[in-house]
């Protein structure tokens, strides 16, 4: 039916004179975008197929290749833009959901760009990085409300909750081996474990070639329970059981049998070309006194030696929802914002559901304070965080430590084309395609996230100095050194910060 | 001494390798106009089969056939790398035939042409390990 | 402009203090002396003093020391006062007449003990009492400010330059085994009684010279524990922190130095594998009260005095010795003035808690 028939989005712009015909393009692209007319010997595109992942962007040795936006356009409509329209033609045509990933791309306020850091002027000096030491170690755990001492009186120093020690407060996010590939996980792993931090597995297993950075992994239990075994659990050095994504609040995930081969069946304990659904719920979670059995179920099964993570979406009751897992037991709560990615979420949830980790952070913090049981967990935030900058006004808020994905991913070459769900990510990353998976050397891949954090871990001392401080828990909440620019006063108060200016 | 090595479990059979080598080696300084609309001819080749490739260039072997079998003198060995002075060459394709690698082979001029680690041109580096995007080709002491 | 309690005030300073560790009690000249050749330090919008052991015949009771707006307040306050304490004296404040002292409030003070069946009644032991109706008076009553609750030690706080305040309070009349002084340079603040220095609670006061950089979230995290720091200044915050260390959470006050200026990783890394563990147990535990930026304090309380500077020694301060006594200061001319012929002068380290303690058996 012609009504189906879609102009595409992108076009793929080729500057004839500078091609010289090498084909890198036409090679490197899987959704054969490409190809050579041998008869003209011209390369020519068919741009409908173009995902807009500047892989044949990236590799063209002549830079005669660019992708541009359309400018075909349906007669202008603020209501009823292109892609409303698109949108409707697509579901008529398929009776489907539509379906998306990463994170949600629609304008919504960004909370962080509308911050800004203080810094010393004569009052107080500013600390230069370069000549004090300017420490940024995080433990994240539960803490003593008492400290205890023994008959002799000294001080017993011995941690009835286990303490997950970080160099830097940044972690990489949960991402399963299934949704990413198999370089993708050892990148992570093998920076995670030079930078003394943590990466996660998402809810797909440990591939057993990966149990030797077990110092440096925390392992995910989530609703399908997918690859959860004794030796699993023994491997980590945290459990963080997953509620739910920020990308997708209140929906299991659905990771289809085609990608369902070889080690990830394996990994995933279940049989090749099965599809792996992961329930809406934990059925064993109904409600709150349900997750403290689980915390102390994986407690037991560890010997109290692993902290618990429990990671939720940022939705509306966010912060009573806190207050309820702090006083379950679990020694680190996650909160996950509705910018954070996926590899697959049906697009509606993804761009309508949940709120701005900023917000959540903000309230998740102020209450538990006001509660006086902030020192019961450590908050840990993820969502979104795109730069140095967001971490400090992170930590500024309240977040012990922040996770990165989307950015992790970006240090290893995603393009943010939004098309992991097709499982043909051109740059290894979203794919299980040998072929393609190769794309992606770890050995490259992990020295560009260490690179990554050893460069946001600079700004950060950079920042901190210029605000006279020189320890990271100096800065974890301390809000006066946010101001606010161009909100509101319902959007200040909630953040409890004050405008610039005053 | 530092050597071309490659790692096929990283070649994505792109080719790159061979434009850059063959841009390295034109002499020009800009690739569009050293490579348009010809067919290249360099000095490092793609070899693959189904999903298997890898980059093929002289190896710079420690005890070189080429250069035994070379009648004019034509090629030697300077500091370890095999270079051809392609004013003595006299094009009898010994040395193709002697090479158990296939990394010797004329240029468009009829005499012998080989990867000399882009010592002889603008490169510097080897231009083909600078280009590999995904670190296939690597120069490095071993 | 906004007084105190509206919005972060930071300010420079200057601090001095003097300890006998024999427990001698001397009158508060040497320590006017003392202050008032740091006269550059203070800009005139504050000064103050605080002394211990000067009030023997009531050791045993709390002594409020009390700034009134109006006889209103004045009257509420008491009505307080005499519903939940037993008030054995109460009197004004003498003061003399300086010209550089002006609106003065109305000043009292009562010597106090907690009703004994009001305070079962709250379950609260005494001092916990105490600190919850000097909270409830500073918060609620409009126009009354308990400044002063110690047991056998005073504070004496004006606006004005420190060496007129002590004049101003006849601190002549006064005899103490310990003095310490602040002279303020607030940049930001109109000058208000209760905002000088020193802060006190129950019987520790502390004079402070610097600005926190960590003030936010050392507040937000005492808070959680009902402190309500409602002057906004990082002296009070300070005070709150160690009330809640050394009298809450029972650590010495070694090791709530260890918390408040706690060493770097990379020290506690270097220590020996218990002392080790302490400090990483007492820096992780503690992780939101480690203060940083510049400060300088004496801590006094009962029987004591602390001195300690930031990690990064940021802000001067010395010590001198001779005999039985410890001058503390910011500067030396200031140590000078009243003992030129010192044993031993010293700064100690970044981070270096000083304690001085009356000697053994030593009783006041």
């Amino acid at each position: 039916m012609p009504i189906d028939f879609l102009y595409p989005n992108y076009e793929v712009v080729r500057d004839q004179s500078r091609c010289i015909t090498c084909r890198v393009c036409e090679r490197q692209c899987a959704n054969n975008v490409h190809h050579l007319d041998k008869e003209l010997n011209t390369m020519f595109s068919d741009e409908s197929k173009c995902v807009n992942c500047h892989r044949c962007v990236s590799l063209c040795p002549t830079r005669a290749l660019k992708i541009v936006k359309t400018d075909h356009t349906f007669k202008e409509n603020a209501n009823w833009t292109g892609e409303a329209i698109a949108d409707v033609y697509r579901q008529a045509g398929t009776g489907g959901v539509l379906l998306a990933s990463m994170g949600n791309p629609k304008p919504y306020p960004i909370y962080w760009d509308k911050m800004l850091i203080n810094a010393s002027q004569v009052t107080n000096p500013s600390i230069d990085p370069l000549r004090e030491p300017m420490e940024t170690k995080t433990f994240l755990g539960q803490k003593p409300s008492k400290i205890e001492r023994d008959e002799n009186g000294k001080l017993i120093t011995k941690y009835k909750t286990p303490q997950l020690e970080l160099s830097v407060p940044i972690m990489f996010s949960a991402m399963s081996y299934g949704s990413i590939s198999y370089n993708a996980h050892e990148s992570l792993a093998r920076a995670a474990s030079e930078l003394k931090t943590f990466y996660n597995t998402g809810e797909g297993g440990l591939h057993k070639d990966f149990y030797r950075y077990g110092k440096n992994t925390i392992v995910q239990v989530a609703s399908g329970r997918f690859g959860v075994h004794k030796g699993f659990l023994e491997s980590c050095a945290a459990i963080e059981i997953k509620i739910g994504q920020g990308a997708k609040p209140g929906i299991g995930g659905h990771l289809p049998g085609t990608k369902i081969v070889g080690d990830i069946s394996k990994t995933r304990m279940i049989p090749v070309g099965t599809d792996a659904i992961s329930p809406a719920p934990h059925h064993d979670i109904y409600s709150i006194e349900d997750l403290r059995q689980l915390v102390f179920s994986l407690k037991e099964a560890t010997e109290y030696k692993k902290p618990v993570i429990v990671k939720i979406a940022a939705v509306h009751n966010v912060a009573a929802i806190a207050s309820g897992i702090a006083r379950s037991g679990a020694d680190i709560i996650a909160i996950d914002g509705y910018r954070g990615g996926t590899g697959a979420a049906p697009t509606r949830i993804r761009d309508n559901v949940g709120i701005p980790i900023e917000l959540a952070l903000a309230s998740v913090d102020k209450r538990l304070r006001d509660e006086g049981i902030r020192g019961n967990v450590s908050v840990v935030i993820g969502g979104s965080i795109r730069n140095s900058a967001d971490i400090v006004k992170a930590i500024a808020l309240g977040a012990d430590a922040v996770y990165i994905g989307t950015s992790a991913l970006l240090a290893l070459g995603c393009h943010l084309c939004r098309s992991c769900q097709s499982g043909k990510c051109n740059w290894g990353i979203a794919t299980q395609r040998p072929e393609l998976v190769r794309r992606l050397n770890p050995e490259i891949g992990y020295k560009r996230l260490v690179n990554l954090v050893t460069a946001w871990e600079h700004e950060i001392k950079e920042m901190m100095g210029g605000m006279g401080i020189n320890s990271i828990e100096a800065l974890r909440g301390n809000r006066l050194m946010l101001r606010g620019i161009g909100l509101n006063e319902k959007e200040l108060s909630i953040l409890g910060i004050k405008h610039a200016g005053e | 001494m530092k050597r071309i090595y490659v790692n096929e479990k990283w070649c994505l059979g792109c080719h790159l390798c061979e434009y850059y080598c063959a841009f390295a080696n034109s002499g020009k300084d800009d690739m569009v106009k050293a490579l348009k609309n010809i067919t290249i001819n360099p000095r490092i080749r793609i070899e693959e089969h189904n999903n298997i490739s890898f980059a093929v260039s002289c190896r710079h072997c420690e005890e070189p056939l080429c250069v035994k079998s070379c009648i004019s003198g034509a090629l030697s060995v300077n500091d370890g790398i095999i270079s051809i002075n392609q004013d003595k060459c006299v094009g009898c394709f010994t040395c193709v035939l002697a090479c158990p690698y296939g990394c010797v082979m004329p240029n468009d001029d009829g005499v012998m042409q080989k990867c000399e680690l882009c010592t002889k041109n603008a490169g510097g580096q080897p231009y083909c390990v600078q280009g590999c995007p995904n670190k296939a080709i690597v120069f490095e002491e071993r | 402009m906004r007084l105190e309690g509206f919005e972060h005030i930071p300010s420079g300073c200057a601090i001095s203090g003097i300890f006998s560790k024999a427990g001698n009690r001397f009158n508060g000249e040497d320590i006017i002396k003392s202050i008032a050749v740091m006269h550059d330090r203070s800009n005139g919008l504050g000064g103050g003093f605080a002394a211990y052991g000067i009030y023997p015949q009531y050791k045993d009771f709390y002594a409020f020391h009390i700034f009134y707006d109006s006889v209103t307040a004045k009257e509420e306050t008491e009505n307080y006062i005499n519903s939940m304490y037993e008030v054995v004296s109460m009197e004004k404040i003498p003061t003399r007449k300086v010209k550089a002292i002006t609106d003065e409030p109305i000043i009292w003070r009562y010597f106090v003990k907690p009703m004994a069946v009001i305070e079962a009644e709250k379950q609260l032991d005494e001092d916990e009492f105490v600190v919850r109706s000097v909270m409830y008076v500073n918060s609620e009553i409009d126009g009354a400010y308990i400044f002063s609750s110690g047991k056998n030690m005073g504070v004496f706080k004006a606006v004005g330059f420190p060496e007129d305040v002590g004049v101003y309070y006849k601190l002549e009349d006064y005899e103490a085994y310990c003095w310490t002084a602040h002279g303020r340079y607030p940049t930001n603040t109109p000058g208000w009684w209760g905002g000088a220095h020193p802060f006190a609670m129950l019987d520790n006061s502390v004079v402070h010279n610097g600005e926190i950089s960590s003030y936010d979230a050392n507040r937000r995290y005492i808070e959680m524990f009902g402190y309500k720091c409602s002057l906004l200044t990082d002296t009070e915050a300070i005070t709150y922190i160690i009330d809640y260390l050394v009298r809450k959470q029972g650590l010495t006050h070694e090791e709530a130095a260890q918390v408040i200026a706690a060493p770097f990783w990379e020290t506690i890394d270097s220590k020996e594998p218990e002392e080790r563990e302490k400090l990483t147990y007492l820096r992780n535990s503690f992780a939101s009260l480690l203060v940083t930026g510049p400060f300088s304090i004496l801590l006094g309380f009962t029987g004591g005095l602390m001195a300690l500077n930031d990690r990064l020694k940021l802000r001067s301060m010395v010590i001198g010795e001779k005999q039985d006594k410890v001058y503390i200061a910011s500067e030396e001319d200031s140590i000078r003035i009243i003992e030129p012929n010192l044993e031993r002068v010293y700064s100690p380290k970044g981070g270096e808690a000083v304690i001085v303690r009356l000697n053994e058996g030593v009783e006041v």
